[in-house]
């Protein structure tokens, strides 16, 4: 346990010295804004009737704010997610720091946490300065507080599998370029997989619905909290945290 | 303290390191000598846990590195052939890292990274960033990051490779310092560096072991014909039937250079013909500008010593048959 810890601090600590925290934390936080004001702007064109459909209305704030607002970061994570884990384990192998680490007495296991870890304290984070744009939703308004919660819990979820698949891929290669633009690919495919599957029809279609890793989200952001999605973001998570296992015994192996 | 046995490493179709046995005792310093992918980072990373081997067993302080490897990675210190530095961290921060991932208890952890950087002589260097240091230092903050808990057996990769010479010498002392309380591993391509440093020689050349013994011993069996370089400025004279006339010699060859005569001279096992050489040189009234014992290159050392083995044991062993292995086997070793 304590080897986690020791490892976890020292990725958040190489995120922090270089300057990607920075940058990803910069970006999030201005999309995250720009999508807040984009949302904002339109919530008073609807309370206030300018679209002409029946004069001013009460809006819900959850329905036409909030979720949107979540569908929107969920996507600016699927790119920005990618240029987290990409170093992980590729700036590693590429300077041969990974020999100190795999010549240690640490087991893969805790190598592997040691790095999701990490990446998720940073991902966290970013999360948490989000929370400065709704909380001053709540100072000015009342909107529920049960599908934000279950919101952010289905963002935190869904960062944790983009995580786990970015750092498998990143532990198949030495450059971080190559990791980046791979776990970019692999997620958008993930998101868009069912955009053939709504031809299909049938089972395909369910099949292909049920893999979108997006599809998954829209719950949570609408307060739902049900536990097949939960299942999926787990397994997805351990799915990649396994497959980085693998990837890590292939190289050893190798050489 | 180290047992290799019968340690196989195939890369698909390629053998880096082909049954491979030797032991080391405690304390002593063991040399692991031979050129670029003879395959010593191969067993030394078999060695480190950082690979597995394809065959045979390796055991560290009575730990076999592939059934208990944390034990085993427990008592071994290891430098790779690059310091794996992280450039972002400081000096004191990195070797704290390093403490702690290797189980050194916190409330030692202070005083054992401050002995090793005393040790290595980086306590000046101590809140200077990895990334910004010299090749030496680089090379030293490796040092203390191996010895920093304390390890049984230290295992060194080319621990003086691309350091100017006070700093090779400096390496030198210090691992002959750290002998006492730890066994070692060192690899070098360096022949003299086997000779002043370790107590024990294993050579290796295309993954198999060409040799096992004390460097002294290893001197004399070279030692089967000596060759001395002499340069003399005869003023015009044919000084090679002087030099053939002198007891001891076998063959002179004459290779001019543009400063005097150049002559090799090759002499008889064991004798040593270089105070009559001068003597004659003086006497003829030439002057002597140089004579010294010709060094002999690493390939010549396994040429000698592998057909010298080869009549006995391994026909198989005889270097030089295809240049073209060597180049490919350095692909994997050092990657």
């Amino acid at each position: 346990m304590g080897n986690i810890v020791a490892l976890t601090h020292k990725e958040l600590r190489s995120y922090f010295v270089s300057p990607i925290a920075y940058v990803l934390l910069l970006f999030f936080t201005l999309l995250f804004g720009w999508f807040y004001v984009a949302s904002i702007n339109l919530m008073v064109q609807l309370s206030t009737g300018q679209f002409g459909m029946g004069g001013p209305q009460v809006v819900n704030l959850n329905e036409f704010m909030i979720r949107p607002l979540f569908g929107n970061t969920a996507v600016i994570l699927l790119f920005l997610l990618p240029m987290l884990t990409m170093r992980s384990y590729a700036e590693e192998k590429r300077s041969g720091t990974i020999e100190l680490l795999l010549t240690s007495p640490l087991s893969d296991f805790q190598i592997i946490m040691g790095k999701f870890l990490g990446a998720m304290a940073l991902y966290t984070l970013m999360l948490a300065l989000t929370l400065v744009h709704i909380g001053i939703l709540f100072w000015y308004s009342d909107p529920e507080w049960g599908p934000v919660l279950s919101g952010y819990l289905g963002l935190f979820l869904m960062g944790g599998a983009f995580i786990s698949i970015g750092l498998a891929i990143s532990s198949m290669t030495q450059n971080q370029i190559v990791a980046g633009v791979a776990t970019f690919a692999v997620l958008l495919l993930l998101w868009i997989v069912n955009w053939i599957g709504d031809a299909a029809g049938g089972t395909t279609q369910a099949v292909l619905a049920y893999l979108s890793i997006l599809e998954h989200f829209d719950d949570f952001s609408k307060g739902v909290i049900d536990t097949a999605h939960v299942t999926y973001y787990v397994s997805f998570i351990a799915l990649g945290l396994f497959l980085t296992a693998k990837s890590m015994d292939t190289a050893r192996w190798n050489g | 303290m180290v047992e290799v046995q019968h340690v196989t490493k195939r890369y698909g179709s390629l053998t880096a390191v082909d049954d491979i046995s030797f032991r080391v005792e405690r304390g002593e310093i063991l040399g692991f000598l031979g050129p670029n992918g003879a395959g010593k980072t191969t067993t030394m990373r078999i060695l480190t846990g950082y690979q597995p081997a394809t065959d045979g067993r390796a055991t560290v302080a009575g730990f076999d590195v592939a059934e208990q490897p944390i034990e085993a990675k427990r008592r071994t210190g290891y430098l790779p052939e690059t310091p794996p530095l992280y450039p972002e961290m400081t000096v004191i921060e990195y070797l704290r890292f390093v403490a702690r991932i290797n189980g050194v208890p916190s409330g030692e952890r202070r005083s054992q990274v401050s002995a090793a950087m005393k040790r290595t002589s980086i306590s000046d260097m101590a809140d200077r960033y990895c990334g910004k240091l010299s090749k030496g230092y680089r090379q030293r903050v490796g040092l203390a990051q191996a010895i920093l808990h304390n390890p049984d057996v230290l295992i060194l990769d080319e621990p003086t490779a691309g350091l100017d010479p006070r700093q090779i010498i400096e390496t030198r002392q210090l691992i002959a310092e750290l002998a006492g309380n730890h066994t070692i591993i060192l690899s070098t391509h360096i022949l003299p560096e086997v000779s002043q440093t370790c107590q024990r020689v294993v050579i290796i050349n295309r993954g198999k072991v060409v040799a096992v013994d004390t460097p002294d011993n290893l001197t004399a069996r070279l030692q089967g014909s000596q060759t001395l370089y002499l340069q003399v400025d005869t003023e015009g004279a044919d000084p090679v039937p002087a030099i053939e006339g002198v007891a001891g010699v076998v063959t002179v060859t004459r290779a001019d250079h543009r400063d005097g005569i150049t002559l090799l001279v090759d002499s008889g096992r064991g004798d040593d013909i270089r105070r009559e050489l001068a003597r004659t040189v003086v006497a003829n009234g030439w002057g002597l500008l140089e004579l010294r014992p010709q060094q002999m290159s690493l390939e010549e050392i396994f040429l000698q010593l592998t057909t010298e083995d080869a009549a006995e044991d391994d026909p198989t062993a005889e270097p030089g048959v295809d240049g073209a292995d060597e180049t490919a086997m350095e692909a994997p070793t050092d990657g």
